[in-house]
Order: structure tokens, then C-alpha cells, then sequence
């Protein structure tokens, strides 16, 4: 394939733009990783076929996109343009939606979004709340291209930022547009990206040579799929950040880190990589300008450490991927030892944006104000991945400074079942747990540092009360303490040290010097570990210690576990009350400790149970109670 | 034959050992597993030391310095799978396989593991067989979902 010039963009805009205008309409079915599992595929086969037995196929196209969002209700599909949004989709619905709505043109009301407020139907994607408060500038082409054809990302304007960077911007210009917007690294630091790029200018400029640039694609987080989602729906996005960056720092060769399991993501890379280097995009003299650049991936293996700077980059090397001394810098030496820009997926997915419309625009959305300083505010959105006991569970993207109850109960639509939201764990495993009465906290990085907790990559992990604290600061420990590399003690033994006494805890053998045993160690692994990731890992034991002592004091004196989790602490019995002998408990207990006649009340032996909870999920009479 | 695979895929990666981590993921769907004459050939093919092919093996989750079974079922253990009760479903799975975390059935068909977050959190608990993903588990139906499933596999 020839190069494309900056006219060439143009054209294959408008070659798009008239492309689509020949159809009536784009049905975009939704495939994100959450959609596929759900059979999208499937369903998109079936349109298509279903369009080509009614003759329809010149009327009407279909586009697998990437992910949409509001993946609890998937899969989804919009009619593009006029914006109806389907939900929950099978097989049978998709003759029923060509019939009705193409054919007829009536929309069919049974498959739109209920509103959970009145029960109404809303039809339109954007009068749906949980689309409503968001504002997309990272997720822009969101369900609305297919990932997989530059062109679309073409039409939607996409490599104008980077044809008009090389045509009319010097470098520092970039630079400078970036350090006005105040953008601060989304992979969790929160380290102002212009200030990095800066150092790494002038520690390449000392030495005389040609740094690197990192995408960090290695989303170690659980709970998290924020830039799984953004690479998935719309690679090209980061590919033209990074390009745009390193003519700003000077990088001739660039490197996207990404995690081997997400093959999706890593195939549509692939594809976007090769797309754009056919076009000229990426390689030698791109828009023939002198400027040369070209990106290569390297594919991790899971670990959670890997993801940070220094470690990443070892990893790079083929090495096992473990951090080094934070005194050096990744920006003087990083990768084989040269000075490294390395930034987050999402981070490059916004520098088209703050080249199109200025650092200026940018800078004013968000919290604070960074016009003198970045480190004075947090501008611009943040993608989050809103999961957990939650309504809308799925990605979204919202001003930085937004409270977290306008996140939970707007957007998100509460706590489901009558529950009461009980803690919102934010930034990771090394992350912390906000409780319920601190809602009100604006989402930024400064606050949320402030409170105990961080900002992390993104992930939004909602608990309702029937979770208990002392468990999940149980959870996150054990996870760190997996993925602890081993190389500086602090981390290495004094997680292990926090793993047993919150064992001890939960089995009901904890004694009250626990709880200040418990600050101490976490206190010396924050100040002592080697890495930011030891030095956040005490977080979620120092999290749930400051919120929820009581549950800590209850689990330790009185020997209880009010949420009703801890095995040792607690017992399933049946209700005389609500039991009517249906007989299905006994049918699914595996330790057979279920006895009782049908009809008749059914009671546990206790000697027999090992509180795997079946009994109270099979239970339609919610006679299984836990004390 | 092994020897041919392994060859390959050091080309593959044109023996650069930045790439190091990419020739073991290959190996390790090649044969399940990183047998130790593989080590062996990588380190004599690149120069890529023994011990440092070794580290890798044993750092990484992801490899198996002992054979895995010909299907993989994992267990979503990410954040959102354990608030949705993961580790039940883990449990019961272990009690009705006989296999503790990694372990393999003797006739190599399959291994149980758990892995931290496949990414679908909003279908959480999750857990997957091979390359299809189950959403919203629940430990009372997950065997007969399994069953249905390997009987799917087995007749590709």
C-alpha cells in the first residue's frame, strides 16, 4: 500500500462519511470482551444473515464495535444514527428487530432500557442516566467504529492531530500544549505527563541520544478493564498519542507492553499497528517530514509487578520483571538503560485530543486549577470500571472531581437488592476502601491519596453490607503478597507477617494487640518497601483499619462476623419459618449434611457442613439464614 | 520433532533475547508445558542463561515447568469475582475435581487453576474453559455448565 499524504486524510474522510450515508443506518453491535462472552458474535452473524435473506444488505450494515460501556446489559445493539439502543439481545430478537424496526419502522419497546425510577422505556442510548453524565474524550469512538478499519477511525478525524503536530507544531509546542493541560499519568501515579516528558528531553539531550516511549498496557489491576476496553474499541487512538509524543520527545522507536491474556486487544493492536504503518502512519518519514517513528509489542506474562516502571522495563529486556531502586529514574535510564518515556494506555488515547482542541480546553475540565501547576488540580476525564454489587456495571467515563455518589447512584443506579452500599474500593489491590459516608468525596488524585485510598488505574469496586471488610482487606493482602516479587523485605516478609494475623482474625483467633500490631507493620512496609507498589501495599489493611475498626473489634472480642462471610465465625441454619420442605438444599449440598423429609422442615448438620453457602443459593424461600 | 517446534519458534523471535518472555509464552502452548531440554535448546540457541530462562519459568503464573491438562478451567479470582463469592465457586470445583490450585487430572485432560481478573468483571463470578468465558457462575450450576461445555470442546 502507498503512503498517505495529509490530503489523502481528508479524502478518506469524506470516502467514509459518504460510505455510511449510503445506508439508512449502522447497526453496531457491541464486541467488547464482556459482549462476546455473551454470545455477540453470534448475534451479529445471525443480522447478517437475517439482512441478506430479507435483501437489506445494501440498506443497512453491520459493525462489531468495541466495547459500548454498559456491559450489564449486554449484548447491545445501537442503530446508528438515530440512536436506539437494544439490550440483552438473543438469537430470537434479531428477526424480531429487521421485522419491526427496519421493515416497519417500529422500534421494538421490549428489548429498550427499563428505567429502574418509573419502569418507562427509554429508546435513545443518550437519555439512558447511566450514558447521560459522561463526558467521552478517551472512549470518543466507543462503540461507534469498527476497531479493526483505520478508515473509521479516518472519518471520525482521527490522525489530523498528529498530520497537523508534524505540518505545524516544533516539538516543544507539543510539549508545551501538554504541560498546559495539566494531564497527570492515568495508569495510577498521577505524575504530570508533561513534567516527565520534559525530563526525559533533557536527560536525552545530555547524553545526545534518541529516547524510548512506553504504552503500559499491562493492566495488572483485578477488577479492571479500562484499557483493555480503550485498545479493544479503538487502538488507533493510542497509536497516534504515541506517535504525536515521541516527535514531541524525539523517539524514533516506541513499545506497547500488553498482557499475553488479552488476545483481543493484543490481535486488533496488531492489526492497527500494520494498518498504520501501510498508510505511512508509522515508519520512515511520515507525511515526509523528516520525523520517523515506529512501534513494536512486546507481550507480558501476568504480574501484577510487571506493571511498574522499572519492572515493566526489565521485562522488556527479557528478564524477569522486577523493579529497581526508585532513585533511578525510568526517565534518565529506563529501558536498556536509556532515558524512557513510559505512560498509560489511556494517558496517550487523550494527547490527540489536547493537540486538536489545546491544552487550554483541556485544562478546564476537571477539578482544581492547574494553570499555574498540575500538581494543583486533576484536569480532564478518567475512565472507570464501575463493578462490584452495583446496577450498571460497565466502563465509564466522567469529569475528574465528579463525587462518587454521583459515580454510584446516578450513573451506576445503586446498590441492587434493597442493600445498603457499604464501601467503594478504589485504586487496585494496593488501593484502599472508602466507606459509604464518605461518598460525597470528589474523585480526583489528590483527595482520594488524601483519604486513604488512590486514585489507581481506575477500577470502581462496589460492596454492599453483606460483605465483610477484614475478608476483603484479607483478599488484597493475599493477592500482594502472590504477587510481591521478594526482592526488598519490607514487602516480601511483612506482608507475609499482615496475611497471618488477619488469618488469625477471620478464624476467630485474633487478640486485641492485633489491631496495633497490624498499624505498625503496615506503617514500615509503606516507608521501608522498595517500590511504589510496596510502599501502597500495607493500603488496604490501613483502609479498613481507619473505616471499619468495629468489624476488625467485632471479628477479634467478640468473636463474630457481622457480615455473615467468615467461616470459623459463622453457621448456616434453616428457618422453621420460611423452609417448606421442597427438597432442593439436600439435592445440591455436597457433603450430604442436609437431612429432612420433602414437605418437612429440613435441618444442617453442622458436623457435616463446610459452609460453601449452596444450600443458600439454591434456596427460593430465603430459608437459609447465616448466624 | 520437538526439537523442529522449538527451532521455530526461537526464529520466530529471531533469538533476541528481549524476547525472552515471548519464547517461553510460545513453548508454553506448544507443549503445555516448559520442558527442561527446551531450556536447555533456547540457552544454547541465544546465549540466554540457564538460570535466568529458569527464573522466568518459575516467576511467571503463566508457565508450567510440569505438563497442564489439554483444557485449562480457570477461576476469576479478580476483585469483583471475589465480592461476588469466586472462592466458593473455587472450592466447590476443587472438591468435585479432586484438584487443588494448578494440579492436573492424571490423564492430563484437565487443569484447574484460578487467575487474577479475565477482564469480564461485569459478568462476574466468571470462570473459563479454555477459550469460552461463563459468566454470572454460581457453584450449584457450574458442573452441569462444564460438562455441557467439555462435551462442546470435545466435538470441535
Amino acid at each position: 500500500m502507498t503512503k498517505i499524504t495529509i490530503t489523502d486524510l481528508k479524502q478518506i474522510s469524506e470516502r467514509n462519511k459518504s460510505t455510511s450515508e449510503k445506508f439508512k443506518a449502522s447497526l453496531l453491535v457491541c464486541a467488547g470482551t464482556g459482549c462476546v462472552a455473551n454470545k455477540a458474535f453470534i448475534i451479529r452473524d445471525a443480522l447478517e444473515k437475517e439482512l441478506k435473506e430479507k435483501n437489506l444488505e445494501s440498506d443497512y450494515r453491520v459493525i462489531a464495535t468495541g466495547c459500548n460501556g454498559f456491559c450489564a446489559q449486554g449484548p447491545l445493539m445501537l442503530v446508528s444514527p438515530e440512536g436506539t439502543l437494544y439490550l440483552n439481545l438473543k438469537l430470537d430478537d434479531v428477526s424480531t428487530i429487521v421485522d419491526e424496526h427496519l421493515i416497519n419502522g417500529k422500534p421494538v419497546q421490549d428489548l429498550m432500557y427499563i428505567s429502574p425510577v418509573d419502569e418507562t422505556r427509554t429508546p435513545k442510548m443518550k437519555d439512558i442516566q447511566f450514558f447521560k453524565q459522561q463526558q467521552l474524550i478517551i472512549l470518543r469512538n466507543r462503540g461507534a467504529i469498527d476497531p479493526e478499519q483505520i478508515d473509521d477511525y479516518i472519518g471520525r478525524g482521527g490522525y489530523q492531530a498528529l498530520a497537523h503536530a508534524l505540518s505545524e507544531m516544533k516539538p516543544n509546542e507539543i510539549l508545551n500544549e501538554v504541560k498546559t493541560s495539566g494531564i497527570r499519568g492515568r495508569g495510577g501515579g498521577g505524575f504530570p505527563t508533561g513534567i516527565k516528558w520534559e525530563s526525559c528531553i533533557s536527560s536525552a539531550k545530555k547524553t545526545d541520544v534518541a529516547p524510548y516511549l512506553v504504552c503500559n498496557a499491562d493492566e495488572g489491576d483485578p477488577g479492571a478493564f479500562m484499557d483493555r476496553s480503550i485498545i479493544e474499541a479503538d487502538p488507533h487512538s493510542v497509536i497516534e498519542g504515541m506517535a504525536i509524543g515521541a516527535y514531541a520527545i524525539g523517539a524514533k522507536e516506541g513499545f506497547v507492553y500488553i498482557r499475553k491474556e488479552y488476545p483481543l486487544a493484543l490481535e486488533r493492536l496488531r492489526k492497527a499497528i500494520q494498518q498504520a504503518r501501510d498508510y505511512g502512519l508509522l515508519g520512515q518519514k511520515i507525511f515526509d517530514t523528516d520525523f520517523s517513528f515506529d512501534i513494536n509489542i512486546h507481550q507480558g506474562a501476568g504480574a501484577f509487578v510487571s506493571g511498574e516502571s522499572s519492572a515493566l522495563m526489565t521485562a522488556m529486556e527479557g528478564k524477569v520483571g522486577e523493579p529497581h531502586s526508585k532513585y533511578i529514574h525510568t526517565v534518565e535510564s529506563g529501558y536498556k538503560g536509556l532515558p524512557t518515556v513510559l505512560n498509560n494506555v489511556e494517558t496517550w488515547a487523550n494527547i490527540p485530543v489536547i493537540i486538536e482542541k489545546g491544552g487550554k480546553w483541556f485544562s478546564k475540565i476537571g477539578s482544581g486549577d492547574v494553570s499555574e501547576s498540575p500538581w494543583k488540580g486533576s484536569s480532564g476525564t478518567k475512565v472507570f470500571s464501575l463493578v462490584g454489587d452495583i446496577a450498571n456495571t460497565g466502563l465509564v467515563e466522567v469529569p475528574m472531581g465528579i463525587t462518587l455518589e454521583e459515580i454510584v447512584n446516578k450513573i451506576g443506579g445503586g446498590v441492587p437488592e434493597g442493600r445498603q452500599c457499604k464501601a467503594v474500593q478504589t485504586g487496585g489491590p494496593s488501593g484502599g476502601c472508602i466507606p459509604a459516608d464518605l461518598l460525597n468525596l470528589p474523585v480526583d488524585f489528590d483527595t482520594l491519596t488524601q483519604a486513604g485510598s488512590m486514585m489507581g488505574s481506575g477500577g470502581l469496586i462496589v460492596m454492599d453490607d453483606s460483605r465483610c471488610m477484614v475478608d476483603v482487606a484479607k483478599y488484597f493482602i493475599d493477592f500482594l503478597v502472590e504477587e510481591s516479587c521478594g526482592k526488598c523485605t519490607p514487602c516480601r516478609e511483612g506482608l507475609v507477617i499482615i496475611k497471618t494475623i488477619l488469618a488469625r482474625v477471620t478464624n476467630g483467633l485474633g487478640e486485641p494487640s492485633d489491631l496495633e500490631m497490624l498499624s505498625d507493620i503496615s506503617e514500615t512496609i509503606k516507608n521501608a518497601s522498595l517500590c511504589d507498589l510496596g510502599g501502597s501495599a500495607p493500603n488496604p489493611a490501613l483502609s479498613t483499619l481507619k473505616y471499619f475498626k468495629d468489624e476488625y473489634k467485632a471479628h477479634i472480642i467478640d468473636k463474630k462476623c457481622p457480615a455473615g462471610v467468615c467461616k470459623a465465625l459463622i453457621q448456616y441454619t434453616i428457618s422453621k419459618e420460611n423452609c417448606n420442605g421442597c427438597g432442593v438444599c439436600p439435592k445440591h449440598c455436597p457433603e450430604d449434611a442436609i437431612s429432612g423429609e420433602k414437605k418437612e422442615l429440613h435441618t444442617i448438620d453442622q458436623s457435616k457442613c463446610v459452609k460453601c453457602g449452596i444450600c443458600r443459593e439454591v434456596c427460593k424461600f430465603d430459608a437459609v439464614e447465616v448466624e | 520433532m520437538k526439537t523442529d517446534k522449538v527451532q521455530s519458534i526461537i526464529k520466530k523471535w529471531n533469538g533476541d533475547p528481549n524476547y525472552a518472555i515471548e519464547m517461553l509464552q510460545d513453548i508454553q502452548s506448544e507443549f503445555r508445558y516448559i520442558p527442561k531440554e527446551v531450556i536447555e535448546e533456547i540457552s544454547e540457541s541465544t546465549g540466554i542463561p540457564r538460570t535466568q530462562l529458569y527464573y522466568l519459568a518459575t516467576f511467571y503464573k503463566a508457565f508450567s515447568l510440569k505438563p497442564r491438562g489439554e483444557h485449562e478451567i480457570q477461576v476469576c479470582t479478580g476483585t469483583t469475582c471475589y465480592v461476588k463469592g469466586a472462592f466458593r465457586i473455587l472450592e466447590s470445583l476443587q472438591r468435585k475435581c479432586g484438584l487443588s490450585d494448578g494440579e492436573t487430572t492424571d490423564d492430563l485432560q484437565y487443569t484447574l487453576k484460578y487467575v487474577r481478573c479475565l477482564g469480564c468483571c461485569s459478568l462476574a463470578p466468571v470462570i473459563s474453559l479454555d477459550d469460552a468465558i461463563i459468566g454470572k457462575a454460581k457453584s450449584s450450576t457450574i458442573e452441569g455448565l462444564l460438562a455441557r461445555k467439555v462435551g462442546e470442546v470435545d466435538t470441535k
